[in-house]
């Protein structure tokens, strides 16, 4: 936005007053997680920047909480549960609603809105009434404190936002490629391979990410559906925050920001690339 | 679909038999549709909506009296708040006491008749002690003597709230209510009213929350709108690394920046804006702040997706025609706006009313919510029956809540990222 020539002396005020707020609030939003990092080096356990630090002295900075994390077993059989139970998670809730997202965009599908609804409420309920649900019925059924357990309640977590990934890109599916793909001679399967999956493949990573993330993240359900043996790293981060907040917890949310970013690039890689595909497709 | 055309091409056939095979098709593709979403209902149904019902059941049922009294909930069912009951019913009580104090299961039917009114878990299993060898036939002047709880219609209250299988107790209790001694509901005591008390404080914060999100988001939003696309997304970046950045890991850096030794602090008494450090963690100030972070994405993105949609003419076609700039604004551009900004803020108050971690690690003691007094029940004081029932009410708030937003965006138009 440039200002016009024609600007009163209000508007000016009012033009880099927008801009002066916009800035603290991204300045706001943006803080928190960069202070984390640099404090995750503190070479001392304080939860400020040290004159040393401020100084630059590299004797302020180390990385003993790093090594803190990976010395420990239980930090370790947290990290490997978290990916355990996400990986797991995801390929149960990408699959199922990936199914069930090209059924709900077919425009035959009967009751499509109360089924809509259904599916994505997990997504609605508070997820403290979902996590005190499953701990009941998974306890009836013997699914609390196992994996299984764990797998499926993040799965129906997951869900809803696969549906709601793959479902958007299919609506925008010209079923005329589909057609001409099999008036050409490809078997259905071939077809399905070669145009369906390529074109509605963004929208299932994407979809496939968002699972992922939020059973990377989630700690409520495991709270009440894991046993110790599941641990995983937001329910130890959980437990250190509750006691007594050690760096180390910093040292893991340091880790857990750049794993952000690295999902934050792949997804706006995704769109950017899912935008081109649409966009080539409609020129033609 | 083929199999249809090439009936319709073989030309000689009636209307009838068209639309009967038209029809046919249709059904083959709804049945097609329908199987590939059935595992996943099967599986939602399962893993989600059977337990969210039974914890709902079980914050009507009230099974305790019936299974380990049955006698005493059968009679306790004809008396009808007449007064002390009679001869028989103390008689049922009785026999009722010392063989459930045979078979150990007498404290869990003293636990449940002490959640109805306190007193009665020391009444119950001290009667029970004496009255095992009471050799007597006369059952009330006995028990009234023991204690004269016995004589208190609160004591006979409470024995036949319990007395069905379903009850209202506790979500009458998660509404700072109870039945009193006629069996009508009144108002608890004064001192034990806490739930409304929690609601409306959960509602307080969620619209302060939301409040603050809207005067925080809406301006940015509209900032990152105008703005041309290549800076644009820049600026998104910052908006979006908080959004997809684990809660756990926010509400621990607002931990640390908030500490009275933290960063906050710290920056501010070398300002020397102030001298002592302030309270600002523990309390509800740390839980509307975290609160706020956390969730001001979730508005920003709705907000700036609508907004991105408005043209600039209109603004400018306002201007050309002498409105002033706030008019212009509040009159063109802002009512554009709202459906943005308020599916953001719906989604936002939505969010916020049933937070749990964030309250749960710096909200102290007055910074809960009322997940957290749910997690309290579920957790340590074990009174399930009353978790639920907070857990209902909660469902039933963002329930209605989700109706509106549906009303006012439509669930289509939801949207990620």
């Amino acid at each position: 936005m440039s200002l016009p020539i024609h600007a009163s002396g209000f508007e000016k005020i009012n033009y880099y007053g927008l801009r002066v707020f916009a800035g603290l609030v991204l300045f706001f939003l943006i803080v928190p997680i960069l202070v984390i990092m640099p404090l995750s080096f503190n070479a001392e356990p304080f939860f400020t920047f040290t004159e040393g630090m401020l100084k630059l002295d590299p004797e302020a900075y180390s990385l003993r909480w790093y090594r803190d994390i990976f010395e420990s077993d239980s930090w370790i059989l947290s990290i490997k549960n978290s990916f355990i139970i996400g990986i797991f998670a995801t390929i149960l809730a990408v699959s199922l609603g990936t199914l069930a997202a090209v059924g709900l965009s077919s425009r035959y599908m009967p009751f499509k809105g109360i089924i809509m609804g259904l599916l994505i409420s997990p997504m609605i309920v508070p997820v403290i009434i979902s996590a005190a649900s499953m701990y009941f019925f998974f306890s009836k059924v013997h699914l609390a404190q196992t994996y299984i357990g764990l797998i499926m309640a993040h799965a129906v977590l997951g869900i809803p936002f696969v549906i709601i990934t793959v479902t958007a890109t299919l609506v925008g599916f010209d079923t005329n490629l589909y057609k001409a793909s099999l008036s050409l001679g490809a078997s259905p399967t071939q077809t399905f391979f070669k145009v369906t999956f390529p074109l509605v493949r963004p929208g299932i990573i994407s979809g496939a990410l968002f699972a992922f993330a939020t059973s990377f993240d989630e700690v409520v359900v495991v709270l009440f559906v894991a046993g110790t043996e599941q641990r995983t790293i937001p329910r130890e981060m959980w437990s250190g925050m509750r006691e007594q907040l050690s760096p180390t917890i910093l040292a893991v949310a340091t880790l857990l920001i750049l794993m952000s970013i690295a999902l934050l690039l792949t997804i706006e890689v995704l769109r950017r690339r899912n935008e081109k595909i649409r966009g080539v497709v409609n020129q033609n | 679909m083929s199999d249809q055309e090439s009936t319709i091409q073989q030309g000689d056939l009636t209307d009838k038999e068209i639309r009967k095979s038209l029809k046919k098709a249709e059904r083959n593709h709804r049945v097609k549709a329908f199987l590939l979403v059935t595992p996943l209902i099967i599986f939602v149904l399962f893993t989600f909506i059977f337990p969210l019902g039974s914890m709902l059941h079980r914050s009507i049922s009230s099974p305790t009296l019936t299974q380990y009294m049955p006698d005493v909930a059968r009679v306790m069912q004809d008396w009808d708040y007449e007064g002390i009951p009679d001869d028989e019913i103390f008689k049922t009580v009785a026999a009722a006491l010392v063989e459930t104090r045979k078979n150990k299961t007498i404290g869990r039917v003293a636990n449940r008749l002490n959640s109805e009114q306190s007193g009665l878990r020391s009444l119950m299993t001290g009667s029970a002690r004496k009255l095992q060898k009471y050799q007597g036939q006369d059952f009330k002047t006995y028990m009234i003597e023991l204690d004269d709880k016995w004589s208190d219609m609160e004591t006979w209250g409470a024995f036949k709230v319990l007395s069905n299988s379903y009850t209202m107790t506790h979500y009458l209790a998660a509404l700072d209510l109870e039945y009193g001694p006629d069996g009508s509901v009144q108002a608890r005591p004064e001192a034990q009213r806490i739930y409304i008390d929690n609601l409306l404080k959960t509602l307080k914060l969620s619209l302060i929350v939301t409040v603050l999100c809207i005067i925080l988001g809406y301006p940015l939003a509209y900032y990152l709108s105008v703005l041309p696309q290549s800076k644009s997304s820049l600026l998104m970046i910052l908006v979006l690394l908080p959004f997809w950045t684990s809660l756990l890991v926010r509400t621990s850096s607002w931990m640390v920046m908030l500490q009275s030794k933290g960063v906050v602090n710290s920056v501010l008494i070398k300002l020397g804006l102030i001298i002592e450090p302030l309270e600002l963690i523990y309390n509800q100030i740390g839980t509307v702040v975290a609160m706020t972070h956390i969730l001001l994405p979730f508005l920003i993105l709705p907000a700036y997706s609508v907004m991105k949609s408005i043209s600039p003419d209109y603004m400018r076609a306002a201007r050309s025609l002498g409105a002033k700039p706030a008019n212009a604004f509040f009159k063109v551009y802002f009512p554009q706006s709202v459906p943005g900004l308020s599916a953001g803020a719906v989604l936002v108050f939505i969010l916020s009313i049933g937070y749990y971690i964030t309250p749960a690690l710096v909200g102290g003691r007055t910074g809960q919510m009322i997940s957290n007094m749910i997690a309290y029940h579920m957790q340590t004081s074990l009174n399930w029956g009353l978790g639920a029932a907070l857990a209902g009410t909660l469902l039933f708030v963002v329930l209605a809540l989700y109706a509106l937003y549906n009303r006012v965006v439509g669930s289509s138009e939801l949207k990620l990222g």
